[in-house]
Protein backbone atom coordinates (compact mmCIF):
# COMPACT_ATOMS: atom_id res chain seq x y z
CA UNK A 1 0.00 0.00 0.00
CA UNK A 2 1.32 3.47 -0.87
CA UNK A 3 1.84 5.90 1.97
CA UNK A 4 -0.14 8.78 0.45
CA UNK A 5 -1.34 11.85 2.43
CA UNK A 6 -4.72 10.31 3.31
CA UNK A 7 -3.11 7.22 4.79
CA UNK A 8 -0.62 9.32 6.77
CA UNK A 9 -3.45 11.49 8.14
CA UNK A 10 -5.36 8.40 9.15
CA UNK A 11 -2.30 6.95 10.89
CA UNK A 12 -1.76 10.26 12.70
CA UNK A 13 -5.36 10.24 13.93
CA UNK A 14 -5.14 6.63 15.10
CA UNK A 15 -1.85 7.32 16.86
CA UNK A 16 -3.43 10.28 18.70
CA UNK A 17 -6.25 8.13 20.06
CA UNK A 18 -5.72 7.03 23.65
CA UNK A 19 -4.73 3.46 24.30
CA UNK A 20 -7.43 2.08 26.60
CA UNK A 21 -5.75 -1.32 27.06
CA UNK A 22 -6.25 -2.55 30.59
CA UNK A 23 -9.31 -0.40 31.20
CA UNK A 24 -12.97 -1.39 31.05
CA UNK A 25 -13.66 1.14 28.27
CA UNK A 26 -13.95 0.85 24.51
CA UNK A 27 -13.40 4.03 22.50
CA UNK A 28 -16.25 5.23 20.25
CA UNK A 29 -15.53 8.76 19.06
CA UNK A 30 -14.10 12.13 20.02
CA UNK A 31 -16.77 14.54 21.26
CA UNK A 32 -14.82 17.59 22.35
CA UNK A 33 -11.52 19.22 23.18
CA UNK A 34 -10.79 21.44 26.13
CA UNK A 35 -7.79 23.30 27.46
CA UNK A 36 -6.70 20.34 29.55
CA UNK A 37 -7.60 17.31 27.45
CA UNK A 38 -9.89 15.55 25.03
CA UNK A 39 -13.32 14.09 25.75
CA UNK A 40 -14.39 10.87 24.04
CA UNK A 41 -17.59 8.89 23.93
CA UNK A 42 -16.79 5.38 25.13
CA UNK A 43 -18.53 2.19 26.15
CA UNK A 44 -18.15 0.74 29.61
CA UNK A 45 -17.89 -3.00 28.84
CA UNK A 46 -18.48 -4.04 32.41
CA UNK A 47 -21.75 -2.18 32.90
CA UNK A 48 -22.69 -2.06 29.21
CA UNK A 49 -23.37 1.65 29.12
CA UNK A 50 -22.03 4.67 27.30
CA UNK A 51 -19.86 7.11 29.21
CA UNK A 52 -17.85 10.25 28.52
CA UNK A 53 -14.14 9.69 28.95
CA UNK A 54 -11.90 12.68 29.50
CA UNK A 55 -8.25 12.00 28.81
CA UNK A 56 -6.05 14.69 30.34
CA UNK A 57 -2.94 16.02 28.65
CA UNK A 58 -0.89 15.35 31.75
CA UNK A 59 -0.78 12.95 34.62
CA UNK A 60 -2.69 15.40 36.81
CA UNK A 61 -6.05 14.08 37.90
CA UNK A 62 -6.85 17.03 40.16
CA UNK A 63 -9.80 18.02 38.00
CA UNK A 64 -11.51 14.68 38.62
CA UNK A 65 -10.92 14.87 42.35
CA UNK A 66 -12.24 18.41 42.31
CA UNK A 67 -15.50 17.43 40.58
CA UNK A 68 -15.88 14.23 42.57
CA UNK A 69 -16.32 16.40 45.67
CA UNK A 70 -19.17 18.28 44.05
CA UNK A 71 -22.34 16.23 44.08
CA UNK A 72 -24.98 18.46 42.55
CA UNK A 73 -27.75 17.89 39.95
CA UNK A 74 -26.10 20.43 37.61
CA UNK A 75 -22.59 18.95 37.88
CA UNK A 76 -21.78 15.82 35.86
CA UNK A 77 -21.02 12.92 38.20
CA UNK A 78 -17.63 11.20 37.98
CA UNK A 79 -17.73 7.39 37.76
CA UNK A 80 -14.07 6.48 37.89
CA UNK A 81 -10.55 7.82 37.52
CA UNK A 82 -7.49 6.01 36.23
CA UNK A 83 -4.18 6.18 34.39
CA UNK A 84 -3.60 5.07 30.78
CA UNK A 85 -0.60 2.91 29.78
CA UNK A 86 1.06 6.08 28.38
CA UNK A 87 0.85 7.71 31.82
CA UNK A 88 -1.94 10.15 31.04
CA UNK A 89 -4.74 10.43 33.60
CA UNK A 90 -8.36 9.89 32.58
CA UNK A 91 -11.72 9.95 34.20
CA UNK A 92 -15.08 8.50 33.19
CA UNK A 93 -18.24 10.48 33.75
CA UNK A 94 -21.88 10.48 32.78
CA UNK A 95 -22.39 10.98 29.03
CA UNK A 96 -24.91 13.78 28.68
CA UNK A 97 -27.16 13.48 25.65
CA UNK A 98 -28.17 16.97 24.61
CA UNK A 99 -26.82 20.17 23.16
CA UNK A 100 -24.19 22.67 24.20
CA UNK A 101 -25.69 25.96 25.36
CA UNK A 102 -24.66 27.83 22.21
CA UNK A 103 -26.38 25.14 20.13
CA UNK A 104 -29.42 25.18 22.45
CA UNK A 105 -29.75 28.94 21.96
CA UNK A 106 -29.77 28.50 18.19
CA UNK A 107 -33.28 27.06 18.64
CA UNK A 108 -34.41 30.50 19.90
CA UNK A 109 -35.78 29.37 23.27
CA UNK A 110 -38.04 31.71 25.25
CA UNK A 111 -36.61 34.23 27.71
CA UNK A 112 -38.03 32.14 30.55
CA UNK A 113 -36.16 29.06 29.30
CA UNK A 114 -32.91 31.04 28.93
CA UNK A 115 -33.21 32.30 32.49
CA UNK A 116 -34.04 28.80 33.76
CA UNK A 117 -30.81 27.48 32.25
CA UNK A 118 -28.80 30.38 33.64
CA UNK A 119 -30.27 29.89 37.10
CA UNK A 120 -29.30 26.22 37.07
CA UNK A 121 -25.74 27.19 36.12
CA UNK A 122 -25.74 29.82 38.87
CA UNK A 123 -26.99 27.29 41.43
CA UNK A 124 -24.18 24.89 40.52
CA UNK A 125 -21.67 27.72 40.88
CA UNK A 126 -23.09 28.81 44.23
CA UNK A 127 -22.87 25.21 45.43
CA UNK A 128 -19.23 24.89 44.31
CA UNK A 129 -18.28 28.27 45.79
CA UNK A 130 -19.74 27.22 49.13
CA UNK A 131 -17.22 24.35 49.02
CA UNK A 132 -14.36 26.61 48.07
CA UNK A 133 -14.20 25.52 44.41
CA UNK A 134 -14.20 28.01 41.53
CA UNK A 135 -14.96 27.13 37.93
CA UNK A 136 -12.57 29.54 36.13
CA UNK A 137 -13.92 28.98 32.63
CA UNK A 138 -17.64 29.72 32.39
CA UNK A 139 -18.70 29.89 28.74
CA UNK A 140 -21.57 28.54 26.60
CA UNK A 141 -19.43 25.65 25.36
CA UNK A 142 -19.10 24.41 28.94
CA UNK A 143 -22.84 24.27 29.59
CA UNK A 144 -24.87 21.29 28.38
CA UNK A 145 -28.65 21.19 28.16
CA UNK A 146 -29.91 17.62 28.22
CA UNK A 147 -32.79 16.06 26.32
CA UNK A 148 -35.10 16.44 29.31
CA UNK A 149 -34.10 20.00 30.12
CA UNK A 150 -31.42 19.08 32.64
CA UNK A 151 -28.52 21.53 32.76
CA UNK A 152 -24.88 20.69 33.45
CA UNK A 153 -21.94 22.98 34.04
CA UNK A 154 -18.91 21.11 32.70
CA UNK A 155 -15.14 21.47 32.50
CA UNK A 156 -14.41 22.55 36.02
CA UNK A 157 -11.19 24.46 35.96
CA UNK A 158 -7.86 23.54 37.36
CA UNK A 159 -5.06 25.98 38.12
CA UNK A 160 -3.70 25.96 34.58
CA UNK A 161 -6.96 27.17 33.02
CA UNK A 162 -7.43 30.92 33.01
CA UNK A 163 -10.75 31.18 31.15
CA UNK A 164 -11.95 32.17 27.70
CA UNK A 165 -11.24 35.83 26.77
CA UNK A 166 -14.84 36.98 26.12
CA UNK A 167 -16.01 35.49 29.42
CA UNK A 168 -12.88 36.03 31.51
CA UNK A 169 -12.83 38.59 34.28
CA UNK A 170 -10.04 41.18 34.09
CA UNK A 171 -8.98 40.23 37.62
CA UNK A 172 -5.37 39.86 38.67
CA UNK A 173 -6.22 36.88 40.86
CA UNK A 174 -9.05 34.51 40.01
CA UNK A 175 -11.68 34.15 42.73
CA UNK A 176 -15.39 33.52 43.18
CA UNK A 177 -15.95 37.06 41.91
CA UNK A 178 -14.29 36.06 38.63
CA UNK A 179 -16.96 33.35 38.30
CA UNK A 180 -19.63 35.98 39.04
CA UNK A 181 -18.16 37.95 36.12
CA UNK A 182 -18.31 34.81 33.94
CA UNK A 183 -21.93 34.20 34.95
CA UNK A 184 -22.75 37.80 34.00
CA UNK A 185 -20.99 37.34 30.65
CA UNK A 186 -22.96 34.12 30.11
CA UNK A 187 -26.21 35.98 30.90
CA UNK A 188 -25.32 38.72 28.42
CA UNK A 189 -24.53 36.07 25.78
CA UNK A 190 -27.85 34.33 26.42
CA UNK A 191 -30.07 37.42 26.26
CA UNK A 192 -31.95 38.01 23.02
CA UNK A 193 -31.74 41.43 21.33
CA UNK A 194 -35.17 42.32 22.73
CA UNK A 195 -34.19 41.58 26.35
CA UNK A 196 -35.55 43.97 29.00
CA UNK A 197 -33.11 46.64 30.28
CA UNK A 198 -33.34 45.23 33.82
CA UNK A 199 -31.72 41.98 32.68
CA UNK A 200 -29.00 43.83 30.76
CA UNK A 201 -28.32 45.84 33.90
CA UNK A 202 -27.93 42.62 35.90
CA UNK A 203 -25.37 41.33 33.38
CA UNK A 204 -23.57 44.69 33.42
CA UNK A 205 -23.39 44.76 37.22
CA UNK A 206 -21.95 41.23 37.29
CA UNK A 207 -19.37 42.23 34.66
CA UNK A 208 -18.02 45.38 36.29
CA UNK A 209 -14.24 45.63 35.91
CA UNK A 210 -13.88 46.37 39.62
CA UNK A 211 -14.75 43.18 41.51
CA UNK A 212 -15.79 45.23 44.55
CA UNK A 213 -18.85 46.62 42.75
CA UNK A 214 -19.99 43.32 41.22
CA UNK A 215 -22.53 41.10 42.94
CA UNK A 216 -20.65 39.73 45.94
CA UNK A 217 -21.65 36.16 45.08
CA UNK A 218 -23.70 34.03 42.66
CA UNK A 219 -26.78 33.77 44.94
CA UNK A 220 -27.10 37.58 44.97
CA UNK A 221 -27.07 37.62 41.16
CA UNK A 222 -29.65 34.81 41.06
CA UNK A 223 -31.81 36.66 43.59
CA UNK A 224 -31.85 39.69 41.29
CA UNK A 225 -32.94 37.51 38.35
CA UNK A 226 -35.66 36.01 40.53
CA UNK A 227 -36.83 39.51 41.45
CA UNK A 228 -37.01 40.35 37.74
CA UNK A 229 -39.05 37.21 37.05
CA UNK A 230 -41.48 38.08 39.85
CA UNK A 231 -41.98 41.56 38.39
CA UNK A 232 -40.10 43.31 41.22
CA UNK A 233 -37.43 46.02 41.01
CA UNK A 234 -33.91 44.66 40.54
CA UNK A 235 -30.89 45.73 42.59
CA UNK A 236 -28.80 46.43 39.49
CA UNK A 237 -31.04 49.04 37.87
CA UNK A 238 -32.58 52.25 39.15
CA UNK A 239 -35.52 52.26 36.80
CA UNK A 240 -37.21 55.43 35.54
CA UNK A 241 -40.65 56.36 36.95
CA UNK A 242 -42.57 55.41 33.79
CA UNK A 243 -40.99 51.97 33.88
CA UNK A 244 -41.85 51.56 37.55
CA UNK A 245 -45.49 52.46 36.78
CA UNK A 246 -45.60 50.05 33.87
CA UNK A 247 -44.19 47.27 36.04
CA UNK A 248 -46.75 48.07 38.74
CA UNK A 249 -49.55 47.96 36.15
CA UNK A 250 -48.38 44.64 34.74
CA UNK A 251 -48.03 43.12 38.23
CA UNK A 252 -51.47 44.32 39.26
CA UNK A 253 -53.28 44.08 35.93
CA UNK A 254 -56.25 42.07 37.28
CA UNK A 255 -56.84 44.43 40.19
CA UNK A 256 -56.59 47.48 37.92
CA UNK A 257 -59.09 45.93 35.50
CA UNK A 258 -61.50 45.23 38.36
CA UNK A 259 -61.16 48.79 39.68
CA UNK A 260 -61.69 50.13 36.17
CA UNK A 261 -64.80 47.94 35.87
CA UNK A 262 -66.11 49.36 39.15
CA UNK A 263 -65.47 52.93 38.03
CA UNK A 264 -67.10 52.13 34.65
CA UNK A 265 -70.20 50.69 36.32
CA UNK A 266 -70.54 53.70 38.61
CA UNK A 267 -70.04 56.12 35.73
CA UNK A 268 -72.57 54.26 33.57
CA UNK A 269 -75.19 54.26 36.35
CA UNK A 270 -74.64 57.94 37.01
CA UNK A 271 -74.87 58.70 33.29
CA UNK A 272 -78.06 56.63 32.81
CA UNK A 273 -79.70 58.29 35.80
CA UNK A 274 -79.09 61.77 34.37
CA UNK A 275 -80.39 60.92 30.88
CA UNK B 1 -52.31 37.91 57.89
CA UNK B 2 -55.12 35.40 58.20
CA UNK B 3 -57.19 35.26 54.99
CA UNK B 4 -60.50 35.43 56.83
CA UNK B 5 -59.36 38.52 58.74
CA UNK B 6 -58.06 40.02 55.48
CA UNK B 7 -61.46 39.33 53.87
CA UNK B 8 -63.30 41.03 56.73
CA UNK B 9 -61.00 44.05 56.51
CA UNK B 10 -61.21 44.42 52.72
CA UNK B 11 -64.97 43.83 52.87
CA UNK B 12 -65.38 46.55 55.49
CA UNK B 13 -63.27 49.09 53.59
CA UNK B 14 -64.64 48.40 50.10
CA UNK B 15 -68.21 48.05 51.40
CA UNK B 16 -67.91 51.41 53.14
CA UNK B 17 -66.46 53.04 49.99
CA UNK B 18 -69.22 51.52 47.85
CA UNK B 19 -71.83 52.78 50.31
CA UNK B 20 -70.23 56.22 50.41
CA UNK B 21 -70.70 56.64 46.65
CA UNK B 22 -74.43 56.94 47.38
CA UNK B 23 -73.57 60.50 48.42
CA UNK B 24 -73.57 61.42 44.73
CA UNK B 25 -77.35 60.89 44.76
CA UNK B 26 -78.95 63.77 46.73
CA UNK B 27 -82.08 61.79 47.64
CA UNK B 28 -79.94 59.40 49.74
CA UNK B 29 -78.38 62.12 51.94
CA UNK B 30 -80.95 61.63 54.70
CA UNK B 31 -80.17 57.91 55.02
CA UNK B 32 -76.45 57.87 54.21
CA UNK B 33 -75.57 56.54 57.69
CA UNK B 34 -77.78 53.48 57.25
CA UNK B 35 -76.44 52.89 53.73
CA UNK B 36 -72.85 53.06 54.98
CA UNK B 37 -73.47 50.59 57.80
CA UNK B 38 -75.52 48.22 55.61
CA UNK B 39 -73.00 48.32 52.77
CA UNK B 40 -70.10 47.74 55.19
CA UNK B 41 -71.86 44.72 56.73
CA UNK B 42 -72.61 43.37 53.24
CA UNK B 43 -68.93 43.79 52.30
CA UNK B 44 -67.79 42.08 55.49
CA UNK B 45 -70.06 39.10 54.86
CA UNK B 46 -68.69 38.73 51.32
CA UNK B 47 -65.15 39.16 52.72
CA UNK B 48 -65.71 36.58 55.44
CA UNK B 49 -66.94 33.92 53.01
CA UNK B 50 -64.37 34.80 50.33
CA UNK B 51 -61.62 34.71 52.97
CA UNK B 52 -62.76 31.29 54.16
CA UNK B 53 -62.81 30.06 50.53
CA UNK B 54 -59.35 31.54 49.88
CA UNK B 55 -58.04 29.77 52.97
CA UNK B 56 -59.25 26.46 51.52
CA UNK B 57 -58.69 26.94 47.78
CA UNK B 58 -55.82 28.84 46.16
CA UNK B 59 -57.21 30.04 42.83
CA UNK B 60 -57.47 33.68 41.79
CA UNK B 61 -59.99 32.81 39.07
CA UNK B 62 -62.36 30.97 41.41
CA UNK B 63 -61.82 33.55 44.15
CA UNK B 64 -63.00 36.31 41.82
CA UNK B 65 -65.93 34.20 40.61
CA UNK B 66 -67.09 33.37 44.15
CA UNK B 67 -66.62 36.95 45.38
CA UNK B 68 -68.63 38.31 42.44
CA UNK B 69 -71.41 35.75 43.00
CA UNK B 70 -71.59 36.50 46.72
CA UNK B 71 -71.53 40.25 46.04
CA UNK B 72 -74.38 39.85 43.59
CA UNK B 73 -76.35 37.62 45.97
CA UNK B 74 -76.08 39.93 48.99
CA UNK B 75 -76.83 42.98 46.83
CA UNK B 76 -79.95 41.16 45.58
CA UNK B 77 -81.03 40.49 49.18
CA UNK B 78 -80.66 44.23 49.91
CA UNK B 79 -82.72 45.09 46.81
CA UNK B 80 -85.43 42.63 47.87
CA UNK B 81 -85.94 44.71 50.98
CA UNK B 82 -86.75 47.89 49.04
CA UNK B 83 -87.84 46.72 45.54
CA UNK B 84 -86.05 49.54 43.70
CA UNK B 85 -82.62 50.61 42.42
CA UNK B 86 -81.91 47.06 41.19
CA UNK B 87 -79.08 48.05 38.84
CA UNK B 88 -77.64 50.76 41.08
CA UNK B 89 -77.15 48.29 43.94
CA UNK B 90 -76.53 44.95 42.22
CA UNK B 91 -73.99 45.99 39.56
CA UNK B 92 -71.52 47.70 41.93
CA UNK B 93 -72.11 44.90 44.47
CA UNK B 94 -71.13 42.35 41.84
CA UNK B 95 -67.87 44.13 40.97
CA UNK B 96 -67.03 44.95 44.62
CA UNK B 97 -67.49 41.26 45.45
CA UNK B 98 -65.11 40.35 42.62
CA UNK B 99 -62.49 42.77 44.00
CA UNK B 100 -62.86 41.35 47.52
CA UNK B 101 -62.55 37.81 46.14
CA UNK B 102 -59.38 38.77 44.28
CA UNK B 103 -57.81 40.52 47.28
CA UNK B 104 -58.48 37.61 49.63
CA UNK B 105 -56.68 35.31 47.20
CA UNK B 106 -53.68 37.63 46.99
CA UNK B 107 -53.19 38.40 50.68
CA UNK B 108 -52.81 36.31 53.80
CA UNK B 109 -51.60 32.75 54.19
CA UNK B 110 -53.64 29.86 52.73
CA UNK B 111 -54.03 26.54 54.52
CA UNK B 112 -51.31 23.92 53.99
CA UNK B 113 -53.74 21.77 51.99
CA UNK B 114 -54.52 24.70 49.68
CA UNK B 115 -50.79 25.32 49.20
CA UNK B 116 -50.24 21.66 48.29
CA UNK B 117 -53.11 21.69 45.77
CA UNK B 118 -51.82 24.92 44.18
Amino acid sequence: MDLNDAVIDHLRQVAALPDLTGTRYELESEIGRGGMGVVYAARDRQLDRRVALKVLDSALAGEAQLIAHLEHPAIVPIYETGVLPDGRAFYAMKLVAGARLDQHLAGAPSLGERLRVLRRVGEALAFAHARGVIHRDIKPQNVMVGEFGEVYLMDWGVEAVAGTPAFRAPDDRLSQLSDVYGLGALLRFMLPASAPPALRAIADKAMRADPAVRYPDAPRLLADIERFQEGLAVEAWSEPLWHRLRRFASRNAVLLWLLAAYAGVKFLLFFLRNL
Amino acid sequence: MNKILAGLLFGLILGAIDGATAWFYPETHSMIGGILVGSSIKGMLVGLLSGWFAHKVQSTKWGIALGATLGLLFAFLVVLMQHEHYLAIMMPGFVTGAIIGFLTQRTGAPSLAAKREA
